[in-house]
């Protein structure tokens, strides 16, 4: 991997032997460390780093100049005409209610959604193939997605892509350690020396995701770069690992500390979010700094203290000092309860039939807004598309756009795509039957009765926000805070991820195969072996059998010539 | 004869009336005894609100019913519990008609069987009279309508109730006489599910003998009858199909409808044989495996037309038999029809050698097959393996009973052609044995 450190000072070589890294007005590698005390006395802690990738596939056929784009993604860009890619693996489950909302959400397990290039004909092999290269290049068993588990949104993923939310995957040391690998200073300088594993793995949430995507370079949008964003979330929890006294340091968060600002990045900084901290009663930040940040994320306007790495002076202070005393909060009802909040479960009982519920939960006082809801079942188990209802408030909600793809047996999942309008203020319950299907005996996971996971389902919606967002989109803002554009100046876009479901399925005796054979066929043969007789016999009086003796008399007889007894 | 049965239609229609209304209906339209994934009503439902949505309900692999059935049901769906019971009532009135009409041709046989001098003395006993062949229709509609198999079958809204009616209307046909309406009706139950093909060989063999055409392959009369019927079940049958293409625009019923019954690829546990076979079965004999059993299905016709060629009613029954047992995804309402033709074969009594144990087992079977299912699939304490040993000796003893009817049908044959009381060369009774 090119991850060499280059001085991006283009004037002095001669263009066209490769490509050209021109001055843009956003730098092209920033990185950064959120970190924000939650309600709940958890520390939500989010890295992001952002790579830019000057290039355009259309002019010149081989890429060979990477600069700080790791080779492997850059490659798996131009080989399989991909536009757009997401993949996220995730460990634990994000809980809204507890937590608020995350900057970037993702579903438990592994999800990829990756947008293809119009210009590609074989979509499916061309799936096949990224997927297991992904999975090499992550060292995930991304292999085991196919046909099967893969869905074709028609409205909720936009732009519309392919997508894939996998089964349940730990996730562990061997996908992190490719992850850092990808990104331009590795482990070894800037925010990245403080991904080790053994604390970043010891939390109740874990998730790291690459974002790869086209990026405008101005305002007019005619050139496109490339921009890969590399995000790692984190929530610590304060009483698993907390020694007594709520006080907080990096060391103590990551075991490491931060020795030097990456090279290549042209900007590094961490923001601790102090909103609800205005009057310092109820953490103390030691160093202080006096460099404040106001963002609106998420509809609400936050202030940040910022710590720029790139300064020498910062460094000389913070190294292994950066002191973050929190007290667990009493009133955790303060928190501004998130707009909109999902879980789902299954219901019934026995192992034929079953009901998925899904619960969607407008917390807005007065305003209600529709969101669109992404399901992909798997297709053992059977939906009943007439069994489905919504209902919001007791009374029936009907949904004013259905896309319902029913499954095909060992091909395709069911995929379902509703638009719901939410009443303000209401819990909106969409409940839909299914029917448990008995597989082959090879079809079954090496743990059948650990049971099957159905993938999280997504909602979508874009939910009007208490605060008016800053509509200036040319500054130059926290990464964290711009990853989703929106277009409304009231009104930000929030992807939620419900639980995965664990199902059994009714499973035969798997120690049988033979068995089972035999016997089915001893009473196909019991039926052919009756029907063969009366075909194929007549009826014959029956005379006694001679004793031994004269059988054997009458055999000697018959030899000599001689009429029997 | 008409006013008991009318009571009998009377009686047997507030009984699923009274079930319909009851709690127990829902009950039963999900037990899988009864219902199947070709037969389920909930299914055809799911078909009509994916119509609704506008996806085709072949394009899941829900929905396997032809497409003449999503297009009455289209119409009927409102009055479904009408349309079943009326199904069951249509096939007892056809298999009262057809059973009377039969009985009035063995009768008329045997007369003339008996002006030829062609028994011997000593089976006078095994003639039949009018007087105990009087009640046998009532009784064939009784069999049918009170089997406690059917009312669960119309309860639960199967659609095997349409099948079974559409192969009595083809009995009914065929016993009359009537060639045109017989493939005609053939057709219609081919096209519903594969299988009663196999029924073409006793209904040429049927119309055949009462057009006094000679069963002989050298014969031109022969080969000519049978181009005819040919070419009216197969026109009608092509004329079906392509009304369904006509239906929904796209030929992907094919392979959900009759792909699936050939291949069964839904494992569902049912009353058959099937189901549990494939879910054990190795992938690398998967097709070989189910080629044998589907040619299972149809590789007895030939054999029993040719011993059965003379007595093609009850080659009807054992082939209905037959296909009951062994088809990919049999159901309670399958078995139930060709139960209702055991009073006819009523005088054979003295010949059945099992039907104590027969009618046993069938009893603890039908008793233990909801128990069992409980067990494993709500209780959790039995597996798998308990539900299938029941199945294996379901299916064992209805092969027990066909084979005991046919055994003792030759056996009455080879009575009323060599006489009741046999002796041996030294004069003491003879046993007749199968050599």
């Amino acid at each position: 991997e090119a991850n060499a450190v280059i001085i991006p000072q283009c004037s002095h070589i001669p263009p066209g032997r490769r490509g050209c890294l021109m001055e843009t007005t956003v730098s092209p590698n920033k990185e950064e460390l959120v970190i924000r005390p939650l309600h709940s006395g958890d520390i939500y802690t989010s890295f992001q780093f952002r790579t830019l990738w000057e290039t355009d596939f259309t002019r010149e056929n081989k890429v060979s100049h990477y600069r700080l784009f790791p080779k492997s993604l850059g490659q798996v860009i131009s080989k399989f005409s991909v536009r757009e890619l997401h993949i996220s693996f995730t460990q634990g489950y994000w809980r809204t209610m507890q937590w608020g909302q995350p900057y970037l959400p993702s579903p438990p397990g592994a999800e990829l959604w990756v947008w293809f290039q119009d210009s590609l004909t074989d979509v499916d092999g061309t799936w096949k193939e990224l997927t297991n290269v992904l999975s090499g290049i992550f060292c995930a068993s991304l292999n085991f997605i196919d046909s099967t588990n893969t869905v074709q949104p028609s409205a909720s993923f936009k732009p519309l892509g392919i997508g894939n939310v996998t089964d349940h995957q730990i996730v562990c040391t061997e996908n992190l350690t490719p992850w850092k690998k990808l990104l331009p200073c590795g482990s070894k300088a800037g925010l990245a020396v403080l991904l080790k594993s053994e604390k970043l793995f010891h939390s109740s949430f874990h998730s790291q995701a690459v974002h790869i995507r086209p990026v405008c370079k101005d305002d007019q949008c005619k050139t496109t770069s490339w921009e890969l964003r590399q995000t790692l979330n984190v929530v610590f929890d304060l009483h698993n690992s907390g020694q007594g006294k709520n006080e907080w340091s990096l060391f103590k968060m990551f075991s490491r500390t931060l020795t030097e600002a990456c090279p290549v990045a042209s900007s590094s900084k961490i923001y601790i979010d102090i909103t609800d901290n205005s009057q310092g009663e109820q953490f103390e930040l030691s160093p202080a700094t006096p460099l404040l940040s106001q963002a609106v994320v998420l509809g609400d306007r936050r202030t940040f203290s910022v710590y720029d790495l790139t300064q020498q002076i910062t460094f000389g202070t913070i190294c292994n000092v950066l002191k973050l005393p929190v007290t667990y909060s009493a009133h955790a009802g303060d928190m501004l309860r998130p707009l909109l909040h999902a879980e789902r479960y299954v219901a019934g009982y026995g192992l034929q039939t079953g009901e998925i519920h899904t619960l969607m939960y407008n917390n807005h006082p007065y305003r209600s807004f529709p969101v669109l809801l992404l399901d992909s079942v798997p297709w053992y188990l059977r939906l009943y598309i007439h069994t489905l209802t919504v209902t919001s408030k007791g009374k029936d909600n009907k949904p004013s756009y259905i896309h319902y793809q029913p499954s095909k047996d060992r091909v395709r999942p069911h995929l379902l795509e509703m638009l719901v309008q939410l009443p303000p203020n209401s819990v909106t319950e969409v409940t839909l039957q299914f029917e448990r299907a008995l597989l082959k005996w090879t079809e079954y996971t090496p743990d059948p009765n650990h049971g099957f996971y159905v993938g999280s389902s997504v909602i979508s919606s874009l939910v009007p926000s208490i605060v008016a967002m800053d509509t200036n989109n040319s500054r130059e803002r926290p990464l964290f805070s711009s990853f989703f554009p929106s277009k409304e100046e009231s009104s930000y876009f929030v992807r939620v991820y419900t639980e995965p479901l664990l199902v059994n399925l009714p499973t035969p005796d798997f120690s049988m195969p033979y068995n089972v054979i035999c016997l089915t066929c001893t009473v196909v043969a019991v039926g052919y072996g009756s029907l063969y007789n009366l075909l194929t016999r007549s009826f014959q009086i029956e005379e006694p059998s001679p004793g031994l003796a004269k059988r054997i008399a009458n055999i000697i007889r018959k030899m000599r010539g001689v009429p029997p007894l | 004869m008409a006013a008991p049965l009318t009571l009998l239609l009377l009686v047997a229609v507030t009984v699923r009336a009274a079930l319909f209304r009851s709690s127990l209906s829902e009950l039963i339209s999900e037990r899988v005894e009864v219902v199947s994934p070709l037969t389920a009503w909930k299914r055809v439902i799911e078909g009509l609100a994916l119509l609704d949505l506008g996806v085709s309900p072949y394009s899941g692999d829900v929905f396997h019913e032809t497409p003449l059935t999503i297009y009455l049901f289209h119409f009927l769906v409102d009055y479904a519990e009408v349309t079943f019971m009326l199904a069951d009532v249509i096939t007892a009135v056809a298999l009262y008609m057809a059973v009377k009409d039969y009985n009035k041709q063995v009768f008329r046989k045997q007369k003339f069987a008996l002006e030829a001098d062609r028994y011997p003395l000593d089976c006078l006993e095994l003639i039949r009279s009018p007087k105990e062949m009087y009640y046998i229709p009532l009784k064939v509609a009784m069999f049918y309508l009170l089997n406690p198999f059917t009312i669960l079958s119309c309860v639960a809204k199967s659609t095997c109730g349409l099948n079974n009616a559409i192969i009595a209307l083809f009995i009914l046909s065929t016993i009359k006489g009537n060639v045109l309406l017989s493939a005609i009706f053939l057709s219609l139950a081919t096209y519903q599910s594969i299988y009663p093909l196999t029924l073409c060989a006793p209904a040429l063999l049927y119309l055949m003998q009462r057009q006094y055409i000679p069963v002989n392959f050298r014969r031109a009369s022969f080969w000519w009858f049978i181009v005819q019927y040919a070419f009216m079940y197969l026109g009608s049958l092509f004329v079906i199909i392509c009304l369904s293409f006509f239906l929904l625009g796209s030929w992907d019923y094919l392979p959900s409808v009759y792909g699936f019954i050939l291949s069964v690829p839904d494992l569902t546990p049912n009353i058959g044989l099937f189901w549990y076979f494939f879910a054990e079965m190795f992938e690398h004999f998967r097709l070989f495996f189910l080629c044998v059993f589907q040619i299972n299905v149809f590789f007895y016709t030939i054999p029993l037309s040719i011993k059965l060629k003379e007595h093609p009613v009850f080659l009807i029954f054992m082939q209905l038999a037959v296909i009951s047992i062994f088809k990919s995804y049999p159901t309670v309402g399958d078995i139930s029809l060709y139960m209702a033709f055991l009073p006819v074969w009523s005088h054979l009594h003295r010949f059945l050698r099992n039907i104590f144990l027969v009618s046993c087992v069938l009893l603890a079977c039908s008793a233990l097959f909801p128990v069992l299912w409980h067990l494993w699939i709500y209780a959790g304490s039995a597996n798998s393996n308990f539900y299938y040993a029941i199945t294996l000796l379901f299916n064992v003893a209805q092969i027990l009973l066909v084979s005991d009817y046919f055994y003792a049908f030759l056996r009455r044959e080879h009575h009323l052609t060599y006489g009741l009381y046999l002796k041996r060369k030294d004069g003491s009774e003879a046993t007749l044995v199968l050599k």
